[in-house]
């Protein structure tokens, strides 16, 4: 069938291009009409560094597409963009995050946190205006005020845009009752969102130092105004009420004088902070030296341990005379077949302490805790693992046995090699070779197996000293993900969590490298 | 799944005979030496194997619905976990699961395996580093900067909301910046093994580099492209973390998400829907894997030799 599509693409050559040449066009139409949109929409929401990216990608793809030259490029970029957007750069970005305190407190830029300390610290001024006030909804159900000022102008606002008047608006008894393009809430709807409508300020102006809106009975409004003001010039946050001056300090967040801090910080560099925190603060060192012990001895204990089995079973069924071998070797893969987070999942429940299969049906009812205990969780750990993983090793082990060299049995057999001797220096180093860098990748996708871990144990049980919520299974790459806070049980720590993202980073690639290397020379030796 | 449970029961008669053959030839002594431990050998690892998927059937079969319920095998055989199932986000949990493992496992091939003509098949200036530093990335899997990439989609999600948090698009995004460290060397080094006569040939009789790749490279080297696009799928499949971190409303979530919240918050009552999940999320991956067995242990002791 390929020889007839073959032979008519070559008579065709002329119109084979032509549709080329069509494809081409429509496609690089598309990329270009994408990436413009994109510069436009990133130029719009002031994202500059978005705006040069996208230009910069627009403008290689054009080049590559359109010039006759760059005949790799036009195979590698689809490729190679994403491979540098979402791969390259974010592990330079994870460098960048881990040298500054990003997280719960220091989320933004300066001027966004003091913008946010102004509106959360507002209270309402001794005899502020008050103006009759109506609560509104948007056409998507947003909650708004309309409230009618002192000249009798109507002036509608939310929580993101800040009064404006409006024309057109319908006043009865001093209060607005109609308002374009937004809908009354009538009684019964007001109450059923009270909480909404008690919480929500509408900014009177786009400057934050103004103040804003609010109501308690959703019939009269009041003008709060910030508590804290902030000069400019000299860079400092007063309280208005207290008159306690707040200067910013090294770790993005103003101070008082007696070492008070305001609650909103913005993001700084911090320097190596958080690396000394995970290897110098007693709450994050003490797990940190047990997580990663227990992380490396977790992922090489996983590939021994599965390839020692996978490589006994091939072995066991190398043999051409067996029956049956495809039946068992069809049923022994199959856990390999199962997706790992189900498996997980499914081992979990089996081991269960009182009503788990394992102990109920298996043991006879033990209790067994399997799963609790730290020394019983980490034996549960690796044999799932084991369950996971011996059908790949008994695959990989198979594939390389039938390709071992047979004159070189023959010749052990001659000199009158035991089984022992054979397996011990022919077969077990040769297949070492061919499947080192296997071993390998399976070493390194065991370092990172978070679902595993996760599913399994959840990392548990926790350590019992601990403040940080980490426990005796965990790896570092669910270390990670706990720290970070974004599953929502700890405060959020993009900073630390980064910087324990790059210590990975490090301790993976030393391995690696010096693994390929020794793979090198035992690949000289052979 | 009943095929699996069918099997070691029609195995034994059909083994039986041919057993008995070789017995005829055989000494006893020596057939249990030679051939004998090995057949227990087997059933062992069987056991060992399937217990845990037959136990799964099961308990996703009982009607009681707990882990306490499910621990007498086939004690009774009803569809009620099945049924349970549609009350729930299950079906759309699967359809994403399968269009971004199948989105992400048709980019990747493409990608993928363009790049790897390329190494393959043309001399260019940066060439060996470009390799180099291929492997070099294979070493820093991405989802160790799922911090970064998660603030990454929070900025892009601000200018375009189709690539921010809890878009499904931006996630097969993520999952193709991976596509390249991972799997261009393998598919390099059975690109190599194309006979580069066939290229020069074609392009005698005028062929363009673009119908050389597509009508004659891509036919002839589809084993490794069926490998790694199931490799992608499957890894893709049971990709938790950056699906956990990135898809934030349960209509979006993958199954890897779903299930995790059901037993993680809940293990004993919502054990038979879990398990009833977990036998039909299964049943994809399962099916491709016979389907495509051997490729795939010709795909892997490929890798394992030209790595």
């Amino acid at each position: 069938m390929s020889l007839v599509r073959l032979r008519r693409d070559e008579a065709g050559t002329g119109s084979g291009t032509r549709a080329g040449l069509v494809a081409k066009l429509v496609l690089m139409g598309l990329v270009n009409a994408l990436g413009l949109y994109g510069v436009l929409a990133a130029w719009q929401a002031g994202s500059w560094g978005i705006v040069a990216a996208a230009l910069v990608l627009l403008v290689a793809a054009d080049a590559v597409y359109f010039s006759r030259r760059a005949l790799p490029g036009k195979y590698i970029l689809p490729g190679l963009v994403f491979l540098l957007v979402f791969q390259i750069f974010v592990v330079v970005y994870t460098g960048y995050v881990a040298f500054t305190n990003y997280g719960d407190g220091h989320n933004s830029t300066k001027e966004q946190a003091v913008e946010a300390l102004l509106a959360q610290n507002e209270r309402r001024v001794e005899g502020s205006p008050s103006s009759p006030l109506t609560v509104v909804a948007s056409d998507d159900g947003e909650l708004g005020f309309a409230v009618v000022d002192d000249a009798g102008q109507v002036e509608v606002g939310a929580a993101d845009e800040p009064l404006e008047a409006v024309e057109g608006a319908t006043v009865t008894d001093g209060r607005a009752t109609e308002v374009p393009g937004w809908t009354v809430l009538d009684r019964a709807e007001v109450l059923e969102r009270q909480q909404e409508v008690t919480d929500l300020r509408v900014p009177v102006s786009d400057d934050a130092a103004a103040g804003s809106v609010r109501t308690q009975d959703a019939r009269t409004g009041y003008v709060f105004e910030p508590v804290l003001v902030y000069d400019e010039s000299a860079d400092t946050m007063t309280d208005t009420t207290t008159g306690v001056v707040y200067t910013p300090n090294d770790d993005g967040q103003f101070e008082a004088a007696d070492g008070e801090t305001l609650p909103v910080g913005w993001r700084v560099t911090v320097g190596f902070e958080n690396f000394t925190t995970a290897f110098g603060d007693p709450r994050y060192s003490g797990p940190f030296a047990k997580i990663l012990v227990w992380t490396f001895a977790f992922s090489l204990l996983s590939v021994v341990t599965t390839f020692l089995l996978g490589m006994f079973l091939a072995m066991v069924f190398n043999e051409p005379r067996l029956r049956g071998r495809k039946v068992y070797r069809t049923l022994m893969i199959l856990p390999y077949a199962m997706p790992g987070f189900l498996a997980a999942l499914l081992w979990a429940g089996m081991l269960n302490t009182s009503f788990g299969f394992v102990n109920q049906v298996l043991l006879g009812g033990a209790e067994v805790p399997w799963l609790t205990d730290p020394w019983l969780a980490r034996l549960s750990v690796l044999g799932v693992n084991l369950w996971l993983g011996f059908p790949y090793m008994f695959l990989v082990c198979t594939g390389a046995l039938q390709s071992l060299p047979g004159d070189v049995y023959e010749a052990a057999r001659i000199d009158g090699a035991s089984g022992w001797r054979t397996w011990r220096s022919i077969t077990m180093p040769l297949l070492l070779v061919a499947t080192a860098p296997l071993l390998i990748s399976s070493f390194a996708f065991n370092f990172n197996n978070v679902a595993l871990i996760k599913m399994l144990t959840d990392g548990g049980p926790r350590f019992d000293d601990a403040s940080v919520p980490l426990g005796h299974t965990d790896i570092l790459i669910s270390m990670v993900y706990n720290v970070s806070g974004l599953d929502g049980t700890a405060a959020r720590d993009y900073g630390l969590a980064s910087a324990l993202s790059i210590v990975i980073f490090v301790v993976v690639g030393i391995v690696s490298a010096v693994a390929f290397r020794q793979t090198r020379k035992l690949e000289e030796m052979v | 799944m009943t095929t699996v449970r069918a099997t070691p029961a029609t195995r034994s008669p059909q083994a039986a005979a041919p057993e008995q053959e070789l017995r005829g030839r055989m000494r006893p002594g020596r057939w249990a030496r030679e051939l004998g431990w090995r057949h227990v050998v087997g059933v062992v690892a069987v056991l060992y194997a399937v217990f845990p998927l037959v136990y799964v059937v099961s308990a996703s079969l009982s009607s009681s619905g707990t882990l306490t319920g499910s621990n007498e095998l086939f004690a009774e055989v009803s569809g009620a976990n099945y049924a349970g199932l549609s009350a729930t986000e299950f079906w759309s949990w699967m359809a994403n699961t399968l269009q971004i493992g199948v989105a992400t496992a048709v980019g990747t091939v493409l990608m993928g395996a363009a790049a790897a003509y390329a190494f393959s098949r043309f001399r260019f200036a940066g060439r060996r580093s470009g390799l180099t530093a291929l492997l070099i990335i294979q070493m820093f899997p991405q989802m160790l900067a799922f911090v970064a990439i998660f603030l990454l989609l929070i900025s892009l999600g601000e200018v375009f909301p189709l690539l921010g948090l809890n878009s499904k698009v931006a996630l097969i995004c993520v999952y193709l910046g991976g596509a390249l460290g991972v799997n261009t060397f393998l598919m390099y080094g059975f690109f190599n093994t194309v006979p580069r006569e066939l290229d020069e040939a074609a392009k005698i009789d005028g062929a363009t580099h673009a119908q050389i790749y597509w009508t004659i490279i891509l036919r002839l080297v589809s084993p490794i492209l069926a490998v790694v696009a199931l490799l992608s799928f499957i890894s893709t499949f049971g990709e938790w973390i950056l699906a956990r971190v990135m898809l934030t409303s349960e209509q979006n979530w993958t199954l890897a998400v779903g299930l995790y919240g059901w037993v993680s918050s809940l293990l004993e009552a919502n054990w038979g829907l879990f398990a009833a999940g977990a036998v039909l999320s299964a049943i994809p991956v399962l099916a491709l894997f016979l389907f495509l067995q051997k490729y795939i242990v010709g795909g892997l002791t490929a890798g394992s030799v030209k790595g």
